[in-house]
């Protein structure tokens, strides 16, 4: 079962040194009992642009899709037998990171 | 009632958690496990009548369940994955020993008061599947639409599943976190029932706390050992056996100290106390249910409010403000303490917490309450209206009334005070 834990955040602001060094020993902690399936940090909503392409021509718009306080600024993908096992990594996840982090199962 | 009729009742009270569980076990789904067992127990009620009571039945209705979920699996599988039903239909592993404990009805009650569920849907969950009430009844219980109760249910039991909250005991390291979330779901619901919200309900809703405490028996049998499990549950009794002489004839609530005490629950209150005397006797420091089932213990003992042991309870309720330092605790002990050192020093106290407590009823009964002892009526009155305006309960509102309407006019000399001033202390403290 895998799961997805965003980090949620309300400023663009990069990681502290401290923080990165917490997120490198959760991560090599994730690897060494076999959660890790892939993680990332991801740019502000400054950065995003919106691609609609439902319609007769493509519509590029930037900024993010959702005016919101919070966005995602990371996450990870971890394999986990249950929602308890997940929730206790992102208990150890939001600790590291120093943000918070929503946990949703895949389908 | 016929023996039938009867026989299926009392069937549904002791066997409907056992069912849900054992079926939820077995098929990894709450919503079969609920289907099934609601299909066993129709059939019963159509099948007893003719060919009696079985000798088990328990094991009647979970062997019938179990069947009814097959054919459901069955039929709905029809089109799409072979494989899963071949594993569910046929899996016929010999069911695991049964240790001490019942695992199954446990692991139930922990999946339904997970702490990644709402409050709201933990209650009518663990109303529904280990209660056995139906949604119309836990919609009445709580006051909201029946379908928006449906929902509630169908959400939480469709989150157990995407989300896969695991059907299982916690590990020892994570129980106590665990077990004290199941205990306030149970608190919960006996406070809805004893104090009971809404202008057309019944003041007391003895069917709510009557369901708390048969569950809360049934987390005491399941953990034997935990003592937050024994207070909760000699909390609900020491409170529950005063119920009937907390409400008078035209259904004024009657505060502690105006209650006819012979008309309390001996049954209840021995066991009660006998439950609070054998946690202390064990010696471990106990949690907040423990000292809350204490103070009441010490009201309990006390054939005559003049009896009462103040020091005793301003003590306990001390000991609750190292376990619990929240202003709602902070607010019932001092009104333990103007018995103790006068409505003054009380008023001090309470007054600290307005910041705090302004939308909270009880607060402003409270203050109303010293105020008028104190002679300070008009301050009073206002107190009263206000508290009058934020409680939710039919026969409080009635007793406040009285109470605001009794006062003298401010600008008469002061009143003599009385020897035994009511006292509302709020959900966590003392009716």
């Amino acid at each position: 079962m895998q799961y997805l834990l965003s980090v949620v955040t309300d400023s663009t602001e990069l990681a502290t040194d401290e923080e990165m060094a917490a997120i490198d020993v959760f991560n090599s902690r994730l690897q060494t009992e076999g959660h890790w399936v892939f993680a990332g940090g991801l740019a502000g909503p400054d950065a995003a642009t919106v691609v609609d392409n439902r319609g007769e021509q493509p519509v590029v718009t930037d900024g993010p899709f959702v005016e919101t306080k919070e966005f995602l600024i990371g996450f990870w993908i971890i394999e986990a037998a249950d929602l308890d096992v997940a929730l206790a990594l992102a208990v150890e996840g939001s600790r590291a990171c120093n943000r918070k982090v929503e946990v949703r199962p895949f389908l | 009632m016929s023996d039938v009729a009867e026989a299926v009742t009392r069937a549904h009270r002791e066997e409907w958690a056992r069912v849900v569980a054992a079926l939820t076990k077995r098929f990894g789904d709450l919503d079969v496990a609920e289907e099934a067992a609601a299909e066993a127990f129709a059939t019963a009620v159509e099948h007893w009548p003719a060919e009696g009571v079985p000798p088990n039945p328990g094991a009647w209705l979970t062997t019938t369940a179990v069947r009814k979920a097959i054919d459901r699996i069955r039929r709905e599988n029809k089109r799409d994955d072979k494989h899963k039903e071949a594993q569910a239909v046929y899996d016929d592993d010999p069911p695991e020993p049964l240790g001490a404990i019942d695992d199954d009805r446990l692991r139930l009650l922990f999946t339904c008061c997970h702490p990644a569920l709402a409050m709201e849907a933990r209650l009518a969950l663990t109303l529904r599947m280990v209660g056995g009430l139906t949604v119309p009844e836990i919609t009445r219980a709580f006051l909201v639409g029946e379908s928006a109760m449906g929902q509630r249910i169908t959400r939480a039991k469709a989150k157990i599943k995407a989300a896969r909250i695991p059907y299982r005991v916690p590990s020892a390291a994570d129980l106590p976190a665990r077990v004290s979330g199941v205990l306030a779901v149970l608190f919960l619901v006996f406070n809805e029932g004893y104090l009971a919200t809404g202008p057309d309900t019944d003041p007391v809703r003895h069917d709510l706390t009557a369901e708390a405490i048969r569950l809360t028996r049934l987390v005491r049998a399941l953990l034997p050992d935990d003592g937050e499990v024994a207070g909760l549950l000699a909390l609900m009794l020491l409170i529950e056996a005063r119920r009937t002489a907390r409400v008078s004839a035209t259904g004024d609530l009657v505060p502690l100290d105006e209650q006819d005490r012979g008309a309390w629950d001996k049954a209840l209150i021995a066991e009660g106390h006998r439950l609070v005397r054998e946690r202390l006797a064990t010696g471990q420091p106990p949690g907040r249910y423990q000292v809350l089932a204490a103070i009441n213990a010490v009201h309990t003992s006390a054939r005559d409010v003049r009896d009462t042991d103040w020091s005793q309870v301003v003590a306990l309720y001390d000991q609750l403000v190292r376990l619990d330092p929240s202003p709602v605790v902070a607010l019932n002990r001092a009104v333990a303490v103007a018995e103790l050192d006068g409505p003054e020093v009380a008023l001090a106290t309470v007054d600290r917490l307005d910041a705090q407590l302004a939308g909270y009823h009880a607060y402003h009964v409270a203050r109303a309450d010293l105020l008028r002892r104190l002679g300070r009526s008009r301050e009073s009155r206002a107190a009263y209206d206000r508290a009058i305006a934020l409680a939710g309960n039919t026969a409080e509102i009635t007793y406040l009334t009285r109470r605001r309407d009794q006062l003298a006019p401010w600008h008469r000399p002061r009143p003599p005070r009385e020897r035994h001033p009511p006292r509302r202390p709020g959900r966590s403290g003392v009716r």
